[in-house]
C-alpha cells in the first residue's frame, strides 16, 4: 500500500528551504557545519556531508547529531544514498535532510534510503512530487526505510526489518 | 520459467506510469532534457543517429513464446518490422517514437516483459548461461539465483546513481559461454568440498577501451548470503568508485588502481557490517523461485539417436546443436548469422516462427545467446529434423555456430551516435568472403568479433579475431586484433598493428587464417595455433 504523504511544512531549517518533512518534532535551527568541522566542534549538532565525505567518521558522534544534510551538487551522484543509509543503519534517528539537486524522479529512492527532509535547490511541484512519493506498491528488497519487501510479504513476513 | 506474480506485476505496472508521467512532463517542459535523459536510459530508451532505440530487457536471457511473439508485434507495430538481438541477451529495436515508447511499455508489461534498468548507470539486465537448466555439464540451473538478483537490483534505492553501469553475469558450469568475467561482476555458481552449493565471486572485468579479466574476491559465498554479499560489493563501488572521468568510472578502474586485496578488504568489512542488517531474503524465497525451474515434463525413453542421412540437416546438427542433460533431447540453436545478413536481426515473422516452433518442440522456451543467436533448448531428438526444415524454410536455417561468419558485431555508425566506424558492412563482407567456396566450414571454431569504436559493444577484445572501428584523419579505420578470448580461458586480443580500410581488413583476415590453415596442428583451433606460434607469423603474413 502507498504510504500516505504528511503535510509539508515549508521554510524550516538552517537557510534551506525544506519542502518536505516527514518529522513530528520541531526542525533544528542550528548551522550545518563541514564534517571537519563537526568533529572538531564539540558543541556542534547539525553537520553537512558533502559527496566525497565519509559518513562513518561520524559514527562516534552520532549522540550529539540533530541534523545531517546530504548536499547533492548534482542529482547524478549517488554517493549520498550510501551515506544516508550507513547513519541510519549505525541508529541514528534524527533529522537526515537532502538538499541541493533534489528532484521529483529521486524522491522516493532517497526517502527510502532514509532521508526525512527534502531541501531542493528549486521548489517541486507539489502534485508531481507527492505523485512520486506514493509510487511503488511494494519495495523489492530492504533499505533504511520501513518498508516490508516483497520477498518478505510472499512468505508471510509482514513485520518491518531492521534494515 | 520465471512467472509474475501479483507483485511482479504490480511493480512492472507502476514503472509504465510512472515513465507516462515522465515523458508527459518533459513534453510540457518541466522536464530538461538532462534531468528526462537519465529516466529514458533507465527505461532503456537511447537517442541514436536517427532516432530513438529501445532496449528490452530479457533477464538471463529466457523468453517465453508468448513473450516472443509480444516482441514480434512490436517490431511491427512500431517499427519497421525488424528486432535486434543484443550482446547482453536482450532486444532492441532502432526506430522508436518517444510518444509511443510508453505504449510499448505497456505492451511488454502485458507479457511480463520491461525495459527497467537495460541502461543507464544501475545495476542493468542479469545474464547468464544460455543453455541454463539444459547444458548436460552444469552444476545446477543458475538462473534461480540470476532472478534473485534481477529482484534484489530492480529500483534499488542506494544503487540507481552508481559512478556507471554495472553488468552481472551469472553461470553454474565451468565451461563458461556467457563471457563471465568480463563482467562487472560475475558469479559461478559452485558446490564446495563438503558438497554444499555456493557462488563464487569475480569482480572488475569489463571491455570498453580499458578491457580487464575480472579477479576472484572471494571463492565461496553461501547462497543464503548471497544478497548481501552482493550488497556489500555494490556500496564499495558506490562509494568509491571514480566520478571524475567517464572513462574511469567502471568498477574495474576501481578494483585496479585500489588494488583487488584492497577492494575485497573493503568488501568483506562492510559485507560483515552487513550481516547485522538482516538484508537477506528468506530462503523461502530462494525455494519459491527455484519451484519455476525445475525441469519440464521431459519424456523418459526419447529416442536418444538422430537421423542423419539428409547432408545439409547433419551439417546443421554438428554446427548448431549441444548435448543435453537429458537423454534424447537436444540443445539447438538458431543462427540470426546468414550470409552476408545483419548480426543479431530477426523479422517479426522470424519470431513468430521461433514462437511456435519453441511452443510446439521445446516446452515453450526460447534463449538469447551473447552471441547473437536463439537457441531452442529442449527439442527432442526425434523432432530435430523437422524443426530444422521449418527453420531452413524460413532463412533460418545456416548453420555455422562459432564459426568465422557466426559475428557479433555492434550496431556501429549505421545507427550508434558514438561510433567511428561502420560495423554492420564489415560483418557483411567478412560473411560472404569466407562462406563462399565453404573456407567458414574449414576454418571450424573462430570467434570474430566486431566493435565501431573503443567502447567495445562488439566484444572486439574477447574475439579469437577482434576488429575495432577508428576514425583515422575523418575517414574509417580498422584496427585488427588476435587473441582474444570470452570462454573460460579468457584472454584479452592483442593488435596486430596498423589499420586498414574497410576491403583491407577483410583481406587481411583471410591472410591470417591461412597462416592458421598452414599452421596448425592436429585438433588445434585458430585461438590455438595463435597461442601456440605467437603473433609474428601473422604480422608477417599481414604486413610481409
Ligand atoms: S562499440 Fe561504439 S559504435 Fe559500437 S555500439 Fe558501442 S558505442 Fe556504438
Amino acid at each position: 500500500m502507498a504510504e500516505v504523504l504528511p503535510l509539508p511544512s515549508e521554510g524550516a531549517g538552517s537557510g534551506d528551504h525544506v519542502q518536505f518533512r516527514f518529522r513530528d518534532d520541531e526542525p533544528l535551527m542550528d548551522p550545518a557545519v563541514t564534517v571537519d568541522a563537526f568533529i572538531d566542534q564539540t558543541n556542534a549538532t547539525a553537520v553537512r556531508v558533502e559527496p566525497g565525505d565519509d559518513a562513518r567518521k561520524l559514527l562516534p558522534h552520532l549522540g550529539r547529531i540533530g541534523l545531517v544534510e546530504v548536499n547533492f551538487p548534482a542529482f547524478t551522484d549517488g554517493r549520498g544514498y550510501s551515506v544516508a543509509r550507513i547513519l541510519r543503519e549505525a541508529g541514528y534517528a534524527g533529522e537526515l535532510r537532502a538538499v541541493g539537486d533534489v528532484l521529483i524522479d529521486q524522491l522516493s529512492q532517497m526517502k527510502r534510503c532514509g532521508f526525512d527532509a527534502f531541501a531542493p535547490d528549486k521548489p517541486l511541484d507539489e502534485t508531481d512530487a507527492k505523485a512520486a512519493f506514493d509510487r511503488w506498491p511494494h519495495v523489492y528488497q530492504p533499505a533504511a526505510d520501513a518498508r516490508v519487501p516483497i520477498w518478505n510479504l510472499r512468505h508471510g513476513r509482514n513485520q518491518e526489518q531492521n534494515g | 520459467m520465471y512467472k509474475y506474480d501479483h507483485y511482479d506485476q504490480a511493480m512492472v505496472d507502476a514503472r509504465v506510469e510512472e515513465f507516462r508521467d515522465q515523458v508527459r512532463r518533459r513534453i510540457e517542459g518541466h522536464l530538461t532534457e538532462d534531468q528526462f535523459k537519465s529516466l529514458r536510459l533507465m527505461n532503456g530508451l537511447y537517442l541514436q543517429l536517427h532516432a530513438y532505440m529501445l532496449r528490452v530487457a530479457v533477464p538471463y536471457g529466457t523468453l517465453s513464446s508468448a513473450q516472443m511473439r509480444a516482441l514480434a508485434d512490436i517490431a511491427d507495430k512500431y517499427d519497421r518490422g525488424y528486432g535486434h538481438f543484443t550482446t547482453r541477451q536482450n532486444i532492441q529495436y532502432n526506430w522508436i517514437k518517444l510518444e509511443e515508447a510508453p505504449d510499448i511499455l505497456a505492451d511488454l508489461a502485458k507479457v511480463e516483459m520491461h525495459a527497467i534498468q537495460t541502461s543507464g548507470n544501475c545495476i542493468r539486465n542479469i545474464s547468464s548461461d544460455q543453455y541454463a537448466g539444459a547444458a548436460a555439464d552444469e552444476e545446477v540451473d543458475p538462473r534461480p539465483y540470476a532472478e534473485l538478483l534481477r529482484q534484489w537490483s530492480t529500483f534499488h534505492p542506494e544503487f540507481l546513481t552508481l559512478p556507471r553501469k554495472f553488468k552481472i553475469c551469472v553461470i553454474a558450469s565451468e565451461q563458461d559461454r556467457a563471457a563471465m568475467r568480463l563482467h562487472d561482476i560475475g558469479i559461478r555458481i559452485l558446490r564446495n568440498e563438503a558438497g554444499e552449493l555456493g557462488a563464487r565471486f569475480y569482480v572488475g572485468g569489463g571491455m570498453g577501451r580499458t578491457p580487464m579479466i575480472a579477479p576472484v574476491i572471494r571463492d565461496f559465498v553461501p547462497l543464503d548470503q548471497l544478497i548481501t554479499y552482493s550488497e556489500a560489493c555494490l556500496r564499495v563501488y558506490n562509494r568509491y568508485g571514480r566520478r571524475d572521468n567517464k572513462f574511469k568510472a567502471r568498477i574495474k578502474i576501481l578494483v585496479h588502481e585500489m588494488g583487488a586485496d584492497e577492494y575485497t578488504r573493503q568488501v568483506e568489512e562492510e559485507f560483515a557490517h552487513l550481516l547485522s542488517q538482516g538484508i537477506e531474503p528468506p530462503t523461502a524465497e530462494l525455494e519459491r523461485i527455484r519451484t519455476y525451474f525445475q525441469d519440464p515434463a521431459f519424456e523418459h525413453g526419447a529416442l536418444d539417436a538422430l537421423d542423419r542421412s539428409d547432408p545439409d540437416f547433419a551439417l546443421w546438427v554438428d554446427r548448431n546443436t549441444m548435448a543435453h542433460k537429458q537423454a534424447g533431447y537436444i540443445n539447438a540453436t538458431i543462427s540470426l548469422k546468414p550470409v552476408g545478413g545483419i548480426p543479431g536481426d530477426a523479422s517479426a515473422d522470424q519470431m513468430r516462427l521461433m514462437a511456435d516452433l519453441a511452443e510446439r518442440y521445446s516446452f515453450d522456451e526460447l534463449r538469447v545467446t551473447h552471441a547473437q543467436n536463439i537457441v531452442l533448448p529442449h527439442v527432442r531428438k526425434a523432432d530435430l529434423y523437422e524443426v530444422w526444415k521449418q527453420l531452413d524454410q524460413a532463412g533460418l536455417g545456416t548453420a555455422n555456430i562459432d564459426q568465422i561468419d557466426d559475428i557479433i558485431a555492434c550496431p556501429g555508425l549505421d545507427y550508434c551516435s558514438l561510433a567511428n566506424a561502420r560495423s554492420i558492412p564489415v560483418a557483411q563482407k567478412i560473411s560472404q568472403r569466407f562462406a563462399a567456396g565453404g573456407k567458414a566450414d574449414a576454418l571450424g571454431e573462430l570467434k570474430l568479433k566486431i566493435s565501431g569504436c573503443i567502447n567495445a559493444c562488439g566484444h572486439h577484445h574477447a574475439g579469437h579475431i577482434g576488429i575495432l572501428g577508428v576514425d583515422r584523419k575523418g575517414k574509417e579505420n580498422y584496427q585488427l586484433l588476435l587473441g582474444g578470448s570470452e570462454a573460460e580461458d579468457t584472454s584479452l586480443g592483442k593488435i596486430t598493428g596498423p589499420g586498414f580500410d574497410e576491403d583491407g581488413i577483410v583481406d587481411a583476415i583471410e591472410r591470417a587464417t591461412d597462416v592458421y590453415l598452414r599452421e596448425r596442428g592436429e585438433g588445434e583451433r585458430f585461438l590455438d595455433t595463435y597461442r601456440r606460434i605467437g603473433m609474428e607469423p601473422f604480422k608477417e603474413a599481414i604486413y610481409g
